[in-house]
């Protein structure tokens, strides 16, 4: 059993308020063979100036350092891609820094940037994140993958990552799930669900309209999962701009959205699944300890925590992000989410991590509907929608860029812009998509606050951002 | 004739000999739909890395000799003392004191049980194992976590008994030397050159 001391444990506390001003991606594909990595880069920029109204340019000028997330040099053949891209950005000569935490980079990359806007010592951050993941066939990108395991005790075991984190879905589906048909079709429904929300998203890599059954006769990848169950392998960029208030109200003098405040924590765990030990569960607001007491024997095999059903890393970022900001109850105090679904069963299991559900329960909340944009049971606007990008299963998943997109997402939402930018015409015939004659608005209406999960394999690394409009804190001085 | 890249240590320098990488020129990618202009350029490479196992090449070094090496921390000012690790580590991770290491090859024979596990139907270039893959998770009586490995004859389930397998034969010096079996099962069921 380990345990935590007070000083690991006390809550961050940000010496300034940080303000997210705007946001941009470019489209997400599988390949983009007619464009190097520079170019989606400038893309995603681009938008985040024409979203507050601004020439790049101009933008450019109140930028003071950079933070780029990007995790798998070994996939471009090129170390300090950074630099590249801070020079196609023309953004010399200042200071600029590559940052890495696998799945988790996107969100790392805007927790380093708060952090510096937080402190004092830049006005305004730009945090870009990228990934080029075409440039190999999939079989050397599963070998480049599993290479963020352990490469003398994981890797040699069939170099594909895939399996290593499906032994903890296994576990969860015998464990949690009790393998029972009507979990197995609980995880179908988020594939479909997020493949279908993806139709709507004209950055989506992989818009689809399936059915449950799709899913359940898609190929096995490792049982449980088949492939339906998987999230995509993408590429493409995204950014966000952070700042300090002052420099938030300037740049946004012609912006039609306010900026909102921004928060990143962030928490860790083993990156072999092996080396986890045994320890009580961290509480998060709005949970006791005695209700996790029984766990083992309401579904034996879950006595251990976090064994292998549950991400400690998430748990502790979203613990440290709660206290920070005043959430005591996720469900009733945010308004729209975006979880890391690398895969369905991850889904499940972020809920619990999160708090949204107790764990072993993290199905419910998919059964109870409430994580749709509408109740398809009640048909009144889900409770707290997740993934209505599409998340990684049906949106995109280009690892450096994936926590940004999150929060570009959620952004929208806080804007009110969600429609504007994702039904926009334009938008879709300049990606070369169709858009979908049945397309939805997905804005959640009087959105005020959300969350990003940015998680990293089995749960090495996993950050928890926050996003609030300014005129409805939880706590005024968080 | 060309000799594949071979390393040795002396003076606890690295000392090389044979090729570590072979020329080979890269192809133009063309854009059949654009009149067959010019997009990209292959990147061929083939390269040997060295790589150091440190203090953890008493356990690899001790696989091939059909023995199971675990480390436990003997630190008597370590509030987590006598804690036991498999995946074998040099250093204890709460009071980071070297460990010590010690044969659990007994242990796992009449303990080890398959924790959680996973039949994998596909697999990342260089693989070397036979597919469907099936990794298993293996938890020991009084071990505080939980080894990662495969097992190599039958069909794995949660809580199946389970013993040791060792690649004495032709070892490979990797992780891969060790595999694990259903208990119960006989010597000439392993595969070719295993033994317990």
């Amino acid at each position: 059993m380990i345990k935590f001391s007070d000083k690991q444990l006390a809550i961050p506390k940000l010496m300034r308020p940080v303000y997210l001003v705007t946001a941009g991606q470019s489209k997400f594909d599988r390949a983009f063979p007619d464009k190097r990595t520079e170019e989606l880069c400038v893309d995603a920029l681009v938008q985040a100036a024409e979203m507050i109204n601004m020439s790049p340019a101009e933008l450019k000028s109140y930028i003071h350092t950079c933070y780029y997330g990007h995790f798998a040099d070994h996939f471009g053949d090129q170390l300090l891609g950074e630099a590249l891209i801070h020079d196609r950005l023309g953004l010399d000569p200042l200071g600029n820094c590559g940052v890495k935490t696998g799945g988790a980079t996107g969100g790392t990359t805007l927790w380093e940037g708060v952090k510096a806007v937080a402190s004092g010592y830049s006005n305004c951050v730009l945090c870009m994140g990228w990934e080029r993941m075409d440039e190999v066939p999939t079989d050397e990108g599963n070998f480049y993958i599993s290479c963020a395991a352990d490469k003398d005790w994981e890797g040699p075991m069939g170099h594909i990552y895939t399996g290593y984190y499906a032994v903890m879905a296994q576990k969860y589906w015998q464990v949690f799930g009790k393998q029972e048909d009507s979990f197995r079709k609980t995880m179908a429904e988020i594939a479909v669900k997020h493949h279908g929300y993806a139709r709507m998203n004209p950055y989506a890599h992989a818009p689809m309209k399936i059915t449950v059954d799709d899913v359940l006769k898609s190929p096995v990848v490792a049982f449980p999962l088949r492939a339906l169950d998987c999230c995509v392998m993408s590429v493409g960029a995204a950014c966000g701009i952070l700042c300090d208030e002052e420099t938030a109200m300037k740049l946004s003098k012609n912006s039609p959205h306010k900026p909102l405040r921004i928060w990143v924590t962030a928490g860790s765990h083993t990156l072999r699944a092996a080396d986890r030990r045994d320890m009580e569960i961290p509480l998060l607001p709005n949970e006791t300890k005695d209700q996790y007491k029984d766990l083992g024997k309401k579904f034996p095999g879950g006595e251990r925590y976090p064994g292998f059903t549950g991400f400690l890393a998430a748990r502790m970022a979203a613990y440290y992000a709660y206290n920070q900001v005043g959430i005591k109850d996720p469900t009733e105090d945010l308004d729209v989410i975006e979880l890391h679904d690398a895969f369905t069963i991850s889904d499940i299991q972020t809920y619990e991590d999160i708090g949204v559900r107790p764990y072993g329960y993290g199905r419910d909340y998919v059964e109870s509907g409430d994580c749709y944009h509408t109740n398809p049971k009640t048909g009144k606007p889900g409770k707290l929608p997740s993934n209505l990008s599409g998340g990684l299963i049906g949106c995109m998943h280009s690892v450096g860029a994936t926590g940004i997109m999150q929060v570009f997402e959620i952004a929208c939402h806080l804007w009110n812009r969600w429609a504007e930018v994702h039904g926009d015409e334009k938008r879709w015939k300049a990606f070369g998509r169709q858009k979908p004659s049945d397309w939805t608005d997905l804005q959640v209406k009087g959105a005020k606050r959300a969350l990003a999960i940015s998680h990293a394999g089995v749960g090495s690394h996993v950050t928890c951002t926050i996003l609030q409009n300014p005129d409805h804190l939880i706590k005024k001085d968080a | 004739m060309s000799m594949s890249g071979q390393v040795s240590v002396k003076d606890n320098k690295y000392k090389i000999k044979g090729d570590f990488h072979h020329l080979e020129l890269g192809q133009p990618i063309r854009n059949a739909d654009d009149d067959w202009h010019l997009l990209g350029i292959t990147n061929p490479r083939t390269m040997i890395h060295m790589h150091s196992y440190g203090g953890e090449a008493v356990f690899f070094e001790s696989l091939s000799q059909g023995k199971l090496m675990a480390a436990r921390c003997d630190n008597g000012k370590c509030e987590n003392k006598g804690s036991i690790y498999q995946p074998f580590r040099t250093i204890c991770p709460d009071c980071l004191v070297k460990m010590t290491p010690f044969d659990m090859t007994d242990l796992a024979k009449k303990t080890a049980k398959i924790h959680t596990f996973m039949v994998c139907e596909r697999s990342g270039a260089f693989n070397l194992l036979d597919k469907p893959i099936k990794f298993i998770n293996i938890e020991f009586d009084g071990v505080c976590t939980i080894l990662f490995s495969y097992l190599a004859v039958g069909e794995p389930k949660m809580g199946m008994r389970v013993v040791p397998i060792f690649q004495k034969k032709d070892p490979t010096y990797t992780i891969l030397d060790l595999a694990w079996v259903p208990e119960g099962t006989k010597a000439d069921q392993l595969p070719r050159g295993f033994s317990f």
